[in-house]
């Protein structure tokens, strides 16, 4: 077991975003966190980096508190990609990969092969290696997500927390980097959390899911058991089927449109028509 | 049409290392080849500033008392000459290269600490702030040295700090320190302290020029005692900056990325913050308030040698002391009448104009 989340509360100020969450994850798990925009995706993601002290309740990372580990030592477990990534200093894409060699360096030690080695890896990884000595601020907003990404590859983390990562990317790079994540999953038992929209990419890649509702969460389970039209609807309040890939076994969903129950705000737009 | 998989990597690796390793070692070469050209310009530039003066002196002379002064030579040398060349000329040198030095590199950490292209130790009050503490000890009657350190740096610290709590107090909104406001505070919070040093020295009955010298800055009628007051703030800030410039580099990408990364954000921030306060602190106790130094030369050594912090810091000292040393000069020589210019006059008139094209090209780029 690799997190461990007891009662956990979090907010911001005086407002608490999620209460009472209980959940552990192991070693060697690809999770996804779904839920509709405001649930708590990205909080619950930042508790878990360490960046959003817990409001209640505690969050263990191998036997000890998030909050008592060294910053490096936490990073050398923990990697994460946020949602965007914006860099305004120009440095070359190797010179932010690198970065990730942060949390393994001597405090004042020099750069190593070893260092050089693994950025490169992680470049070619997340195909990137083109951009070596290109300016992070002249890369286009998908590049520059690649080379974050390789960046925390770099790090050589246990666990990857990835927050939207491939939102602003093409379908066939969003693919690329989940077939690394599910590659480094299966070979090195990386651990993946990765809060996502796109819930057929989660049925693809996540062999668990967790849904996040109204502050807590509503389900979390095997994705094959939990992905399914009635949880998909209550959640996201839209009208859903669930199929099944007949070759790859995996399920998708479909969204149907919304007139198919008509809703108040429907009824709305009627009465604003002239 | 077939699809191709996911590129399997069949680059040879070897090669890439030796690529990426060679490029590297380039970029070393690089800094090293930039690194002796400004110590030698340093090296020069001394000697030249030297050389120029009321006074003529010959290079011979000032390389007689220079050597005899190391202890190397002992030539017989006329009392006034040594006087001029040692006490007066080559102290005011040394100690305008340190203070440049100084300067250039509390400007580099302040910009990447902030974020902020326009963030120097002016333009964010630190500098005015210091120079105020300064001007309120020594209207106490504070002074003097004791083994051979002067109280007036820590009075400049504690004004740099003060006017820096205040500068972010006021930028702050809703909980992120704006970019915009915090030079505009900067501003403000730099001129009132202006004003309130006026008043304090006119209330001490000291002459204008003094005031002007003293929120202008000027290296007039300063001396070696000066360099040893100045000396261990600087070592102990510049020390403070270079340990943690690989630091500087992660926190270049915001905070957020730099908890990721492992980096202990607000220790390190502070620890960087306290290293630019005290080279502050330094300059400022022993010139007053020098503007600009700190705002170009880390944006002309960032165009020369990239934005990674620890060749930034090195060779934005060199060229900070080599920048001062000739304004320094500059002020010395430019009114035919003999008197002197406070040297922030001749940073700001050169500086002035880069300031404005900052402004103006990172709009049009919309980026730093």
């Amino acid at each position: 077991m690799v997190i461990r989340v007891e009662s956990l509360d979090l907010g911001y100020g005086d407002r608490l975003v999620l209460t009472g969450l209980d959940f552990l994850v192991n070693t060697g798990e690809f999770v996804g966190i779904l839920g509709p925009n405001g649930s708590g995706k990205s909080t619950l993601l930042h508790a878990l980096s360490g960046l959003l002290p817990p409001k209640g309740g505690r969050i263990t990372v191998k036997g000890e508190g998030l909050g008592s580990l060294a910053s490096r030592l936490r990073a050398q477990i923990l990697a994460v990609v946020p949602q965007s990534a914006e860099v305004r200093f120009p440095f070359s894409c190797l010179e932010i990969v690198l970065m990730g060699r942060y949390p393994r360096r001597r405090r004042l030690g020099t750069l190593t092969d070893e260092d050089l080695l693994m950025a490169l890896r992680a470049m070619r990884q997340t195909t990137t290696a083109h951009l070596k000595e290109r300016p992070i601020t002249e890369v286009s907003g998908g590049e520059g997500q690649r080379v974050v990404i390789a960046r925390a590859l770099a790090q050589a983390p246990e666990v990857l927390l990835l927050d939207e990562a491939t939102s602003s990317l093409d379908v066939r790079k969003k693919l690329e980097i989940f077939e690394i994540l599910k590659i480094l999953n299966k070979a090195r038992s990386l651990t993946v959390l990765c809060a996502m929209h796109d819930l057929n990419l989660a049925a693809l890649y996540c062999r668990r899911l967790m849904f996040l509702k109204d502050g807590r969460i509503i389900k979390d389970g095997p994705t094959d058991e939990v992905f399914t039209p009635d949880l998909l609807q209550e959640v996201y309040e839209t009208p859903m089927e669930v199929r099944w890939h007949p070759v790859y076994h995996r399920p998708y969903a479909v969204m149907l449109p919304l007139t198919l129950s008509p809703t108040a705000a429907a009824a709305d737009l009627e009465v604003a028509r002239p | 049409m077939k699809i191709s998989a996911i590129p399997a990597g069949e680059l040879d690796r070897t090669k890439e290392l030796e690529e990426a390793r060679s490029r590297r070692q380039a970029g070393t070469r690089r800094f090293a080849a930039a690194l002796v050209a400004l110590s030698l310009g340093l090296v020069l530039s001394v000697a030249l500033a030297t050389g120029i003066g009321r006074m003529e002196v010959g290079w011979e002379t000032i390389g007689a008392v220079i050597l005899s002064k190391l202890g190397l030579y002992a030539p017989a040398l006329d009392r006034t000459t040594e006087v001029v060349i040692w006490g007066i000329r080559l102290s005011r040198v040394v100690l305008s290269g340190l203070v440049g030095a100084c300067l250039a590199v509390a400007g580099v950490v302040f910009q990447g600490l902030l974020l902020n292209p326009l963030a120097d130790p002016f333009t964010i009050g630190v500098s005015t702030g210091a120079a105020f503490g300064v001007a309120l000890l020594v209207m106490l009657g504070v002074g003097g040295v004791f083994w051979g350190l002067s109280p007036l740096p820590l009075g400049a610290l504690a004004g740099a700090l003060t006017a820096m709590v205040a500068v972010m107090i006021l930028s702050r909104e809703a909980g992120r320190i704006r970019k915009e406001s915090l030079i505009l505070a900067g501003i403000v919070v730099s001129t009132f302290l202006s004003a309130l040093i006026s008043l304090i020295k006119s209330l001490d009955e000291e002459s204008l020029s003094a005031i002007v010298f003293w929120i202008m800055g000027s290296f007039s009628g300063r001396g070696w005692i000066h360099v040893g007051f100045l000396l261990p703030y600087g070592a102990a800030g510049f020390l403070l900056t270079a340990c943690h410039s690989r630091e500087l580099d992660i926190l270049a990408l915001g905070e957020e990325q730099s908890h990721h990364l492992g980096v202990a954000v607000s220790r390190v921030r502070l620890k960087l913050l306290l290293g630019a306060s005290l080279l502050t602190a330094g300059a400022v106790s022993v010139s007053g308030v020098i503007g600009f130094v700190g705002l170009v030369v880390p944006h002309l050594m960032r165009m020369l040698a990239g934005p990674a912090h620890g060749r930034l810091l090195t060779l934005s000292a060199f060229a900070g002391a080599l920048t001062l040393i000739w304004a320094d000069v500059l002020s010395r020589i430019l009114l035919a009448s003999g008197q002197e210019l406070p040297v922030g006059v001749v940073t700001a008139l050169l500086g002035g104009p880069f300031f404005f094209y900052l402004l103006k090209s990172r709009r049009s780029r919309g980026m730093w």
